[in-house]
């Protein structure tokens, strides 16, 4: 399983680079994975969205999509992709540390 | 004494669950109720096939009231909304029906009016969704009429019905095209908000493998956020475009309008959180959800509201006489996928078992994730068992409501011979 260091702390990642293990990730990882996914500064917006992300998965088990994200994280979609230029829910779920959105099946 | 079970939705798993309901308890101790808004029961596979002159429209639509036993009452009458806290659905005309027990079956709505420009400037000239009736019919005249250009399939956003139609539809598109002798003036595009032309990896492989064959192009990550009709653009949310003379979208989807109208019964988006093996409602034990209404991990599709059809009237009739609930749901889905030139694929999959390789249901009988010749007459037959043997709620011979394990290969073992898929 494939690792990164963050903050100095060990996480493993899936495949695809998000956290395996959601327990691992403490806030003061966000900017560097932030600035790994290309957004060197995270603004109060880019917290608000994280932070939403955060609470949805630990209420629901799963991040929400960008379309749910745009109807109740109180930041439009057009917005939502300013913040996040290659994908809102992707990129923040990476920089929250949870799962892929399930998206749909 | 009676106990009144109102059903709303007579789709397909409405229908089957009031006649399973109606089977399993005798009149004088339920009442069963079929609410819907018109008596018109769409054969939705079907809707697929009319752009293309596959399937006539008047074929594809029956009354939805004749597909019910006898002993259930239907109303045709739209729903204002659900009081969950008194246990009654309040109707459009006034009427206030109480029930012991509610269904909600009411499948999903086509919202194409929340993405920008839809339905707009070109809408059933240039742009169309064969998901209704009426835009299937529309987009076979223009199909007929078309005679080169870029054709774009491009789905909104998920979740959609039957996820598989799109593909299935760029496939079609394909075989009519050189059926016609114009395929090389056409030029076919595949656009999906999803990172892979399906969301199943297993089945990914072979459906990306199937557009390349057919020299489709597939533009993925593409969440679309308008739709220009006019200039013939999709433009994504990210600022890319892709230009289109003529395009078949899948709308967005939600639940029904009803549903936001009922305090704490559906999610932000129309969809009612439910148990997923129980398929009880989580916001009232009285409320049992079947088929697309729903919100539970399975794709929305006829077959999951079948699969789902024996667990749900068991349960109902567990809830009735006071008992637990059996959480017997496995999230089985099984869906044909048409490829063209009279073949098609079969996938077969559940919540946890991606679709795998082999023969369904058993080690003799369909190929799965192959294109066959059966599979294709698998596909057609469908439509008889749908009004003859899903609608009833009856099981179909030899497919269990779990998924068969037996014919498929695990994963990583292949035939002696099996060429690698990828």
């Amino acid at each position: 399983m494939p690792t990164a260091t963050y903050g100095g702390t060990e996480v493993s990642l899936n495949d695809e680079g998000f956290f395996a293990d959601p327990a691992q990730w403490t806030e003061a990882m966000a900017p560097e994975i932030a600035s790994k996914e290309g957004i060197d500064h995270l603004t109060d917006r880019h917290w608000q969205v994280i932070k939403f992300m955060r609470d949805e998965f630990e209420a629901n088990g799963s991040g929400p999509t960008v379309r749910v994200l745009g109807k109740t994280s109180g930041v439009t979609i057009k917005e939502l992709y300013e913040l996040f230029p290659k994908g809102p829910a992707k990129t923040a779920a990476k920089i929250a540390g949870i799962p892929k959105p399930r998206g749909c099946i | 004494m009676t106990k009144r079970i109102v059903v709303l939705g007579g789709g397909t798993g409405g229908t089957l669950t009031a006649n399973r309901l109606r089977r399993l308890l005798d009149r004088d101790a339920a009442q069963i109720v079929v609410v819907d808004t018109d008596d018109e029961h769409v054969y939705q596979p079907g809707l697929l096939f009319v752009p293309f002159g596959l399937a006539r429209p008047d074929e594809l639509v029956r009354s939805r009231q004749r597909q019910l036993r006898p002993g259930i009452e239907f109303h045709c009458e739209a729903v204002e909304h659900v009081d969950l806290e008194n246990d009654a659905v309040l109707l459009a005309d006034g009427t206030s029906l109480s029930y012991d027990v509610l269904v909600v079956a009411t499948g999903a709505r086509l919202m194409p009016e929340e993405t920008q420009g839809l339905p707009g400037a070109g809408w059933q000239e240039k742009v169309f969704t064969f998901y209704t009736l009426d835009g299937a019919v529309a987009l076979q005249r223009a199909l007929s009429r078309f005679d080169g250009g870029r054709l774009v399939v491009g789905v909104m956003d998920m979740p959609i019905k039957c996820p598989v139609a799109p593909l299935e539809f760029s496939f079609l598109a394909d075989w009519y095209f050189r059926k016609r002798g114009i395929r090389d003036k056409v030029e076919l595009i595949y656009v999906t908000p999803l990172d892979g032309a399906f969301t199943k990896a297993t089945c990914n492989r072979e459906l990306s493998g199937m557009l390349e064959d057919k020299g489709i192009s597939l533009v993925t990550e593409f969440n679309t956020g308008e739709v220009d009709g006019q200039n013939g653009r999709l433009i994504s949310y990210d600022g890319r475009e892709v230009a289109f003379d003529l395009a078949a979208l899948i709308p967005l989807h939600g639940g029904q309008a009803y549903v936001d109208r009922s305090p704490g019964l559906g999610d932000e988006l129309g969809f009612v959180p439910t148990d997923q093996h129980t398929l009880q409602a989580k916001a009232k034990p009285n409320v049992f959800v079947i088929g697309d209404a729903a919100d539970v991990p399975a794709s929305k599709a006829g077959s999951v509201a079948h699969f789902e059809g024996e667990t749900l009237a068991s349960n109902i009739c567990r809830y009735l006489a006071g008992e637990p609930l059996d959480p017997s749901f496995d999230g089985h889905t099984n869906c044909f996928i048409e490829s063209g030139f009279g073949k098609a694929l079969l996938i077969d999959f559940n919540y946890d078992t991606e679709p795998l390789t082999g023969h369904f249901p058993g080690r003799v009988g369909l190929p799965l994730l192959r294109q066959s010749r059966l599979n294709h007459l698998g596909k057609l037959a469908f439509s008889w068992l749908y009004w003859h043997v899903l609608l009833p709620g009856r099981n179909v011979p030899g497919v269990p409501a779990s998924m068969p394990a037996a014919g498929k290969q695990p994963p990583g073992k292949r035939r002696p011979g099996q060429a690698p898929s990828n």
